[in-house]
């Protein structure tokens, strides 16, 4: 493996960049480093951008189409930056068993968003996940960082609908 | 530390509990936790402090008690008192009580099949000691094994008596442990990596994110035991990154260990040296699949290769790799401690030991179980989980998730293991168990799972990337009431051509739901197509619509 390049200067000035500087070092600034780094770019900045990715790919001496290649093969990272708030729906075998395709389609329709959108107005992104690991509170989701178990198409709307007027 | 010390660590510490008169227990697994249990926690940690009973009573926050319907579950030892369905606002009252008395209005029997049908050894303490202290897991016996192992046992002895106990493969598909151990043992190679999966896809599965939330050294301590065994001096824990508590509690865990002189170099004062990084998952299903596991740990795109070369030979960075699940390393200490025998009388000829299971669905106690291998499906549905809920009638159960089947009410007397469910076209999987009663459509849980398997093929291979694409259209078809006889048959073809030419599990699996739906609920499938109708009322259909329109 050659040497990998020394000094790279960091998009910004932004502080969060020493976080993803820290996390390529701990890995020895090699290939290995990627998906841990890519974890911190997205924990530090919300998303991936093509800036993050040039920079990542730069210091750890990889072709851009690679590191392109695992941001997007994995359904974890995301290249969009997400609405001011996020609603994530489960749809693991026991919620959707217990009816979460009908919330997901009640928000789809009040919001008139996809899975994986987020409204014109930036107030909401809705989000579908295959299993939070909390089916006892089946059906379930997410609703800015807050687990909410027993899900009813009345409750989840009527949420998204406060989040939709907030703005 | 080395075994003295280790032993009067947990003297210690057993005799600090006995000073208090009550421990109060607070679930903080997954399910808890989100209904707020840690400030349950605080709150009677405040009301104990309130009547200065908190020098006599200590507050403990614990892993996963199994129940999580009935949460947040809150027990008070020594006198086994059980709580469901706390609020903060019972805090006053459980204080109160302390420390001999109880608050009967919350108290949940455990005098019920749900406790007593149940065989622990993965979880048997998961609900009873700290999820933040070590020493509370050397109160419970805990790295014992590990010192054993590493200071009376030669490496040899170790894979023997995990080969004695007869443990299989706790990630679903069986292969015995100790052979997979001999193997990695014996392969020429150095450095050699332990790696621990912990990216438990499954949907409708919790199992291994319980186990490491709630018992996070038993998987660091059957992982050492692991690396003495074959020779390796690193070893990776690759968990998903939706799982941020089993993280943070693992990463707790190697610390603490570290600091103890439990991990790193010259463990216990031998030879044997062994350190652990965790690595995230970021969210592909196919990354369980032991070679796309090993190409993420590298940095790569989670994509399987073809074996052989198998991880034992030629595993991570091209080292011999020993890969195995968190149950299964949870596993490990037991039988060390307790000897092989022990292990090889729970269970049946062919799968010993107990399974943990995550029972769900349409199921009246909805949970984690740990069951004896061998134990029937009606007893685990009907008497551990009480049976269905608003007196509907059992359909169906699914297990192994999207690689695994649905059976049907009557083989519902099949005992649990690997070979029995295989034969009912279903696998034992990873222990994810999803009821379903008279309101669910055979065809639209058969669809469900091929919409995921179809959004998680990696794409590497093309029966599996077009293959599930094309059998979720055939599905979509048959759920909206536009699809021909010709089409089953052509599904029924794709089955057979996915599942014998795909590269991986994934794709050598993902035609299971619908193979097993179809042999079982058959009259299902042709009510759809030929009568345009779903018989359980769930699938809209396309032609009826129309009429309604």
């Amino acid at each position: 493996m050659p040497p990998q390049p020394s000094k790279v200067a960091a998009p910004s000035a932004d502080k969060r960049w020493k976080l993803v500087d820290a996390t390529m070092r701990r890995n020895g600034n090699t290939a290995q480093a990627l998906i841990e780094t890519l974890h911190t770019v997205q924990e530090s900045f919300g998303y991936l951008d093509d800036d993050a990715l040039r920079y990542v790919a730069a210091v750890l001496g990889l072709p851009l189409s690679k590191v392109y290649g695992v941001a997007t093969f994995y359904n974890y990272f995301t290249m969009k930056p997400s609405g001011k708030h996020t609603c994530v729906v489960c749809v693991g075998t026991a919620c959707y068993i217990k009816g979460s395709k009908q919330i997901v389609g009640s928000i789809e329709k009040l919001a008139e968003i996809k899975p994986g959108e987020t409204t014109p107005n930036n107030a909401v992104s809705l989000m579908v996940a295959h299993c939070i690991g909390a089916c006892g509170l089946a059906p379930a989701g997410v609703f800015d960082n807050e687990v909410v178990g027993k899900l009813s198409v009345e409750d989840a709307t009527q949420r998204v609908e406060r989040w939709l007027k907030d703005e | 530390m080395n075994n003295e010390e280790l032993l009067l660590a947990a003297e210690q510490e057993r005799e600090a509990r006995a000073e208090r008169e009550a421990r109060v227990l607070v679930c903080q697994g997954t399910a808890c936790h989100s209904a707020h249990s840690e400030q349950i926690a605080e709150a009677i940690a405040a009301e104990l402090k309130k009547r200065g009973l908190e020098k006599r009573c200590s507050v403990v926050g614990v892993g996963c008690r199994g129940l999580c319907a009935a949460g947040p579950m809150v027990s008070v030892e020594p006198s086994h008192t059980l709580y469901h369905k706390v609020t903060v606002e019972d805090a006053p009252a459980i204080a109160e009580s302390l420390p001999n008395g109880r608050v009967e209005s919350l108290q949940l029997s455990t005098n019920t099949p749900f406790f007593t049908r149940q065989t622990k050894i993965v979880l048997e303490n998961a609900g009873e000691i700290s999820i933040e202290r070590i020493e509370d897991y050397y109160a419970h016996n805990g790295y014992q094994a590990l010192l054993r192992a590493i200071t009376e046992m030669t490496p040899a002895e170790v894979i023997d008596e995990i080969t004695k106990s007869g443990l299989r493969g706790r990630g679903g598909a069986g292969y015995p442990t100790g052979l997979k151990w001999g193997t990695v043992a014996k392969a020429v190679g150095s450095p050699k990596y332990v790696i621990c999966n912990g990216d438990e896809g499954d949907p409708g599965a919790f199992m291994d994110r319980s186990v490491m939330e709630a018992d996070p050294h038993r998987v660091l301590e059957g992982m050492a035991i692991a690396a003495y065994a074959v020779g390796a001096s690193q070893g990776y824990l690759y968990v998903r990154a939706e799982y941020p508590l089993a993280v943070k509690r693992l990463n707790t865990a190697i610390r603490q260990a570290q600091k103890a002189g439990l991990l790193g170099e010259n463990i216990a004062g031998t030879s044997f040296s062994f350190n652990v990084s965790v690595r995230l998952g970021a969210g592909a299903f196919v990354c369980g699949e032991e070679t796309a596991l090993i190409a993420s740990i590298e940095g790569k795109r989670g994509t399987p290769r073809p074996r052989p070369p198998y991880p034992a030979q030629s595993g991570l960075w091209g080292r011999p790799t020993l890969i195995n699940n968190v149950e299964t390393y949870a596993n490990v200490a037991p039988i060390i401690q307790r000897g092989s025998a022990w292990f090889a009388s729970i269970g049946t000829a062919k799968s010993k030991g107990t399974k943990v299971f995550a029972l769900a669905g349409k199921v009246n106690n909805i949970g984690l179980i740990e069951v004896p291998m061998g134990i029937t499906l009606r007893e685990i549905i009907f008497e551990i989980g009480g049976g269905i809920p608003n007196g509907r009638l059992f359909k169906a159960v699914q297990t192994g998730g999207p690689s695994g089947g649905c059976i049907p009410a009557e083989y519902l007397d099949t005992p649990v293991d690997f070979e029995s469910l295989a034969t009912l076209g279903s696998i034992m999987g990873s222990g994810g168990m999803i009821v379903m009663d008279d309101t669910s459509c055979m065809v639209d849980v058969a669809r469900y799972f091929m919409e995921f398997c179809k959004h998680e093929s990696c794409g590497k291979c093309v029966p599996c990337r077009v293959g599930t694409a094309q059998m979720y259209d055939l599905l979509t078809r048959i759920s909206t009431g536009t699809a021909e006889l010709e089409d089953l048959a052509l599904l029924e073809e794709l089955c057979d051509t996915v599942k014998y030419t795909s590269l991986c599990g994934l794709g050598q699996s993902a035609p299971n739901p619908v193979i097993s739906t179809l042999r079982y609920f058959r009259d299902e499938y042709m009510a759809h197509i030929v009568e345009k109708r779903c018989p359980a009322g769930v699938c809209a259909m396309e032609s009826t619509l129309e009429v309604n329109a």
